[in-house]
């Protein structure tokens, strides 16, 4: 529990019915996907059905959540007070290995990171209840 | 001409209202006062309007706009209506007068943008784009385009200078442009120097957040003859709509412009090469580059180095953003640029004139490349 992630509280989406595996797997240090039964990929975010075919019939799973960078910023500007602490820094979008892309928040970048570069998830706790997906090197 | 449509049609009038910070203008009265003015560029009056249609202020999401804005004009009109395509929808209104006007429920259509973010409510401008944007720092439409931007620069090459030629010849063009907020040329070095918004975009690469109100009269040729300015007419009009939150899309860093582009050349029955000048959604530095590629104007990769070697300055092959657009005469999301083609068309731009145009292409987008449209417009008809 790092102070410096004290206030992503308020930038945290509400738990509900649909996404809770999501958080619950988060909060437990796994990347939990929906996958569908119907056509085999992993989707999110989550909803009741497959976007891909339509199919209602789906069910959880772990997964890996590795990926390479398909693009990134470095932002400047201070939107939000949650973030001012590590101005500037670097957001990706992780194309990853096991389906969807994930918008990110990268961490421990020792050098600029580039498109293509491999990269993991970094499970962040950010308080007593809630965890979030950022990404870091492959190390 | 667009096919199957029984008559032609014309853009008749053009109006705005001051660009910039307008403090106690409200919506509605931008609208209003634009279009009024834009009556009066027509030489008609409240009374010939017969269809409001509007776009939804960028910064609230109003119910039952364009009915509040016939009230504000004391008229109760055949048809009425507000589109959400982002910025596109100024195109898509268009489409829309035509259809109303095609099915005999109208006959002069009054379209019309106006909000007031700077000394309004700008909340909306920042918000987290995409649901999880915010907890992975991601806010505000540039650093949704700056991640469009990169890939682009990474799939075809297109260099950071170039993305400042765009942003210099905007503003060159807005130099000449007395309605424009931004008149200063700058040079390359002051442009890289301009601080970080989000890599790879500087403050310079993005367009301000402006109020104002624009708007544009819609009517049947046979009506635009009986007016007293050259009648602009709307040869060609296409959409496509990538649609999808952004960085999940296929394909990240293309618009929806290459569809779009190619339904409106081919409803005007032209070339892109026909075109004698554009006014190009701007609402930063990429998008001109992206959009010129998907058109087909210049090969995918080149439309930096076209830029770049000032073939978009007005005197130069393609004149682009002549007014300044997004960029550099205001940050409003895409009315000006119908404004300013329909005066080109009509020669009415002194310093900035191109010269004797007789085509001339508006691009509208909306969203992070999510939404698209596309115009023809000349001052002969197809
Ligand atoms: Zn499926």
């Amino acid at each position: 529990m790092s102070e410096e992630f004290s206030e992503f509280g308020e930038l945290l989406p509400e738990i509900n019915a649909i996404n809770s595996p999501y958080w619950d797997g988060l909060g437990e240090g796994e990347v939990r996907l929906q996958h569908c039964k119907g056509c085999g990929v992993n989707q999110y975010p989550a909803e009741s059905f497959c976007y891909e075919c339509g199919s209602t019939d789906l069910e959880w799973r772990k997964v890996d959540g590795g990926g390479e960078v398909y693009s990134f910023i470095v932002v400047h500007q201070p939107y939000h007070a949650a973030f001012k602490s590590f101005l500037p820094y670097t957001v990706a979008i992780v194309q990853m290995d096991d389906g969807p892309r994930m918008l990110a928040a990268m961490l421990n970048l020792d050098a600029p990171i580039n498109i293509g570069d491999r990269v993991q998830p970094h499970i962040q706790a950010i308080n007593n209840e809630r965890s979030v997906l950022m990404y870091e090197p492959t190390g | 001409m667009m096919k199957d449509l029984k008559q032609r049609y014309c853009i008749v009038g053009v109006g705005h209202t001051a660009y910039g910070k307008n403090p106690g203008v409200s919506q509605i009265a931008h609208n209003v006062l634009a279009i009024r003015a834009a009556l009066d560029d027509a030489s008609l009056t409240t009374d010939d309007v017969d269809g409001v249609l509007t776009k939804a202020p960028s910064s609230t999401f109003p119910m039952l706009w364009a009915p509040k804005i016939a009230e504000a004009l004391r008229i109760q009109p055949q048809v009425v209506g507000t589109l959400d395509q982002a910025g596109a929808s100024n195109i898509g209104l268009i489409q829309y007068a035509i259809s109303a006007i095609e099915l005999g429920q109208a006959s002069v259509v009054a379209i019309s943008y106006g909000d007031n973010p700077r000394t309004g409510s700008r909340a909306s401008y920042a918000r987290a784009r995409g649901g999880d944007g915010a907890v992975a720092g991601l806010f505000g439409a540039p650093s949704s385009y700056a991640m469009a931007a990169r890939r682009r620069m990474y799939e075809y090459g297109t260099t950071k200078e170039q993305l400042a030629y765009v942003a210099m010849t905007h503003r060159h063009h807005a130099s000449m442009n007395d309605n424009a907020i931004f008149r200063d040329p700058f040079t390359i070095d002051e442009y890289l120097d301009s601080r970080w918004v989000a890599e790879p975009f500087n403050l310079l690469d993005c367009c301000p957040v402006s109020d104002g109100g624009a708007a544009y009269i819609i009517t049947t040729e046979e009506r635009a003859k009986e007016l007293t300015k050259t009648p602009v007419f709307i040869d060609g009009i296409g959409q496509n709509h990538p649609s999808w939150e952004f960085f999940r899309r296929k394909d990240m860093a293309a618009s929806g412009a290459a569809v779009s582009g190619k339904m409106a050349f081919e409803s005007a029955g032209i070339k892109p090469d026909d075109v004698d000048f554009c006014e190009i959604y701007d609402c930063f530095t990429i998008v001109p580059i992206i959009t010129l590629e998907e058109y087909g104007i210049v090969e995918r990769g080149k439309g930096g180095e076209f830029y770049q070697e000032g073939h978009t300055r007005i005197g130069g092959k393609l004149p682009c953003n002549t007014s300044g657009g997004l960029l550099s005469e205001t940050g409003m999301p895409g009315t000006q640029l119908v404004v300013e083609a329909v005066r080109q068309l009509r020669g009415e731009c002194g310093d900035r004139q191109v010269d004797n145009p007789e085509t001339g292409l508006v691009s509208q987008q909306g969203g992070i490349l999510t939404t698209h449209a596309t115009m023809i417009l000349s001052n002969k008809g197809a």
